[in-house]
């Protein structure tokens, strides 16, 4: 890695990476021209894709705040398929990608044999997308949380299966069109079912730290990601990370569309220790969620000739509960 | 040390000699005195080093000895049947991997019908997941085996399921040689991995292959198991020349190698695990001129995967039939053991028989076998014959099944006919 030519920058200028401003040892890491950079160039991802950006901004800080000690487990996804055809890797650092399901299982193992072999200083992280996290690996998920294990897993929730062409996941919204729920009969798109939140539910296993970011606030997410590097024990991060071609979103967007979903409401960013709120990220400039649901040709059908009000202010009903629940206007 | 101890308790301690650094344990029958065994050494302080994890599934527990293993610890867990199943998908994924993670098969039929009782279906069933598979006879075997496996698995990268019969061996109370550390340790060397995750040295494990190179990647796993094929031989040398005793190899011949003074077998038994020891006795009766002198001989098979096809093919050389028995069903076609045998003796022109027997546990008889092998002397026995199956109850069901539509759960109305009370499941 020593021999690694340093990064360039990609996003001079903007929001994310606009740190020309402030003291070296106060920027970004991805600001830093010695940042790992991860997940390097060269990966197969659509262009503009979430999950990509998500990673390398996570991996990158994990590996800054450990001393680039860190292992990462992989759970089966577009992450895992797109960094790792063979013969070819994007990963900087060490990795395994085992199955779809495992990879919180994976990652305890991981953890207990740097244990074991005295490797303390050895850090572990698994990272799945939100099939592979809230759906198949649910309960490998829980089953490392509840036990406490050393690991960090990060959930990269582009809201549906999309390696596999864009299916419906138990974390993809109401009202969504996905292939397995076509904008067709009475209901459109994916039902509005209870829902499954799972950063909700890890708070539930009062694990030390459960947070959620988005990939349109950097510092955020990287301050998170640090913060949960100084901790020992389960911590779960829970990252939205917009996909251009299973929203059908234009890839300039996808910055934009994770700020939206914040700003909106419908995607709450906060903080927790041991099953309490700690903080969250407060809105800005709050915004209806048709602004954020208008970009997405997942939600086309909901803007057609007659706009299915009564479904959009289902949404909205949605957002305003996460507000107060969060308490997203004043902020924690 | 001699001592006379529980199978599951003898197999616990000589895991924990071999200095196993990560153990994953999940509850099922007949498994769990294992690990529970393991996992009481490992929180009194006894075995050190070692993490102990109660994980929430099969599939977990499979999963956290991949990362382990991976992680470059060594890594060991136990299951049986169901368990087996619900771990497949990681069951192949280590092999897939190369990493050598010893587990335990406490062996166990498969459900539906549940049942808890032994016989080979569970491991059988992974035949091809690229494990070695290795069969014990007796508790001291199961014991001895695990020894080797770790040197085995470690040596080539691959996996090992060491397979005990459920109960019959887990449960059974006999008397073992237990070694001493000083011996393991002389005998097995520290895991040092052929791959491993590592900030100093960063690798990619598990990318995806595609149709360039998949083949080439699935041919070095069968290349290797034909590199075990060698080893298993040499290895069960060098584990007498530490530990003093014949254990382990590839197949064991009985009455049937021609150097007991026994040679002139015309019919060879085959079969695996512990039902050899039935056999054994059941071969030693009918031998007895009084009784017939049958020329009889016993093969059983130590290593299932890989299989030993040259040494079936040797000790059948002068026989003139063979009697495969086995504790599984290839439903649709009849045995699994069967088949492999007759790959191994394909142009011999040996008669071959298939018996099924002792699935879910059912009891087998010197007095079936002895009525069995007779037959088979006499070239009288069915292609596939199901040792001690009533075919009064077998009928009984087709025949309801032929009149009437809705005839309800079979294994139940099953059970009715007989009379019996539903088994306990655990
Ligand atoms: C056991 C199993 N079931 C199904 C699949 C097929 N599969 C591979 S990736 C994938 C979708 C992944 O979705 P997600 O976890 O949300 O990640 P994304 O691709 O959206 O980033 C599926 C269904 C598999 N590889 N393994
Ligand atoms: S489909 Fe979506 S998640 Fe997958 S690579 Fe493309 S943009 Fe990224
Ligand atoms: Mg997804």
């Amino acid at each position: 890695m020593s021999n690694q030519q340093t990064v360039k920058f990609y996003q001079t200028g903007t929001f994310t990476v606009g740190n020309r401003l402030l003291a070296p040892e106060d920027r970004s890491v991805q600001a830093n021209m010695q940042r790992t950079n991860s997940l390097n160039s060269g990966h197969r991802a659509c262009q503009g894709c979430g999950e990509a950006l998500g990673a390398r901004y996570a991996i990158d800080a994990a590996m800054n705040a450990t001393n680039r000690q860190l292992i990462a487990a992989n759970a089966t996804g577009c992450l895992e398929v797109f960094s790792t055809p063979y013969p070819e890797t994007s990963w900087q650092i060490p990795w395994i990608h085992s199955l779809f399901g495992n990879a919180a299982a994976v990652a305890t193992g991981l953890a207990a044999a740097m244990k074991v072999k005295g490797k303390n200083n050895v850090r572990v992280v698994a990272q799945g997308g939100d099939g592979g996290t809230t759906d198949i690996g649910f309960g490998c998920l829980s089953g490392m949380f509840e036990r406490n294990d050393d690991v960090l897993y990060i959930c990269y929730d582009n809201e549906a299966y999309m390696n596999t062409g864009v299916q419906r996941s138990s974390a993809t919204p109401g009202a969504a069109r996905t292939a397995t729920t076509m904008p067709v009969g009475a209901e459109p798109g994916n039902v509005f079912g209870q829902g499954k939140f799972v950063p909700a539910i890890a708070m539930a296993h009062e694990i030390p730290y459960v947070a959620t970011a988005t990939v349109a606030d950097l510092r955020d997410l990287e301050a998170k990601v640090t913060k949960a590097m100084t901790i020992h024990g389960a911590r779960y991060i829970h990252i939205l990370v917009p996909c251009p071609l299973g929203w059908g979103s234009a890839s300039h967007d996808t910055i934009r569309l994770a700020r939206l979903a914040k700003e909106t409401g419908l995607f709450p960013v906060f903080e927790a220790e041991y099953g309490e709120l700690k903080s969250t990220l407060a809105i800005r400039r709050q915004v209806p969620v048709e602004d954020y649901l208008k970009p997405q040709k997942r939600f086309a059908h909901l803007f057609g000739k007659t706009p299915a009000v009564d479904t959009i202010a289902r949404i909205q009903a949605q957002a305003d509960r996460n507000i107060r629940r969060y308490k997203l206007l004043e902020g924690v | 040390m001699l001592k006379q101890c529980e199978g599951s308790h003898a197999v616990a301690e000589a895991v924990a000699l071999c200095r196993p650094e990560v153990i994953c344990a999940y509850p099922i029958s007949p498994q769990t005195h294992i690990v529970e065994g393991i996992g009481e050494m490992v929180k009194s302080g006894e075995l050190k080093n070692c993490e102990f994890i109660n994980v929430e599934s099969e599939f977990a527990a499979m999963s956290v000895a991949i990362g382990a293993s991976a992680g470059g610890a060594r890594a060991y867990t136990a299951t049986a049947s169901q368990g087996l199943l619900f771990m497949a998908e990681a069951v192949y994924n280590a092999s897939g991997l190369g990493l050598p993670i010893v587990m335990t098969v406490a062996n166990r039929a498969i459900g539906a019908p549940i049942n808890i009782w032994n016989d080979h279906s569970d491991s059988l069933s992974q035949r091809d997941c690229g494990w070695i598979q290795l069969f014990a006879e007796t508790n001291q075997e199961a014991l001895d085996l695990h020894i080797q496996a770790f040197k085995l698995a470690e040596e080539l990268s691959l996996p090992i399921m060491v397979c005990m019969d459920g109960f019959i061996l887990t449960h059974a109370y006999e008397r073992v040689d237990m070694p001493t550390q000083a011996q393991v340790d002389a005998f097995l060397p520290p895991y040092e991995p052929r791959q491993v995750l590592d900030p100093a040295d960063p690798v990619s494990i598990g990318a995806m292959v595609g149709p360039e190179a998949f083949m080439e990647v699935r041919y070095l796993a069968h290349a290797k198991q034909m590199q075990a094929l060698e080893r298993i031989p040499q290895l069960a040398e060098e584990f007498k020349a530490v530990f003093g005793r014949d254990s382990g190899g590839l197949t064991h011949t009985y009455c049937a190698d021609g150097v007991d003074g026994n040679d002139g077998a015309e019919t060879i038994v085959i079969a695996m695990g512990s039902v050899l020891g039935t056999i054994k006795d059941t071969v030693d009766e009918m031998r007895k001129p009084e009784n017939g002198g049958h020329k009889i001989g016993v093969l059983g098979i130590t290593s299932f995967r890989p299989f030993p096809l040259e040494a079936v093919r040797v000790a059948l050389a002068n026989c003139k039939r063979f009697v495969v028995l086995e504790k599984s069903l290839a439903v649709g076609i009849g045995g699994i053991v069967a088949t492999n045998v007759r790959m191994a003796v394909t142009g011999m022109g040996l008669k071959g028989y298939t018996v099924v027997a002792g699935l879910g546990g059912r009891a087998i008889t010197m007095k079936s076998l002895t009525g069995l092998f007779d037959k088979a002397g006499r070239d009288e026995l069915e292609p596939l014959t199901f040792l001690d199956l009533d075919w009064n109850v077998v009928n009984n069901q087709l025949e309801r099944e032929k009149l009437v539509r809705r005839s309800g759960p079979a294994a139940e109305a099953m059970l009715r006919d007989i009379g019996a009370v539903a088994a306990r499941n655990y």
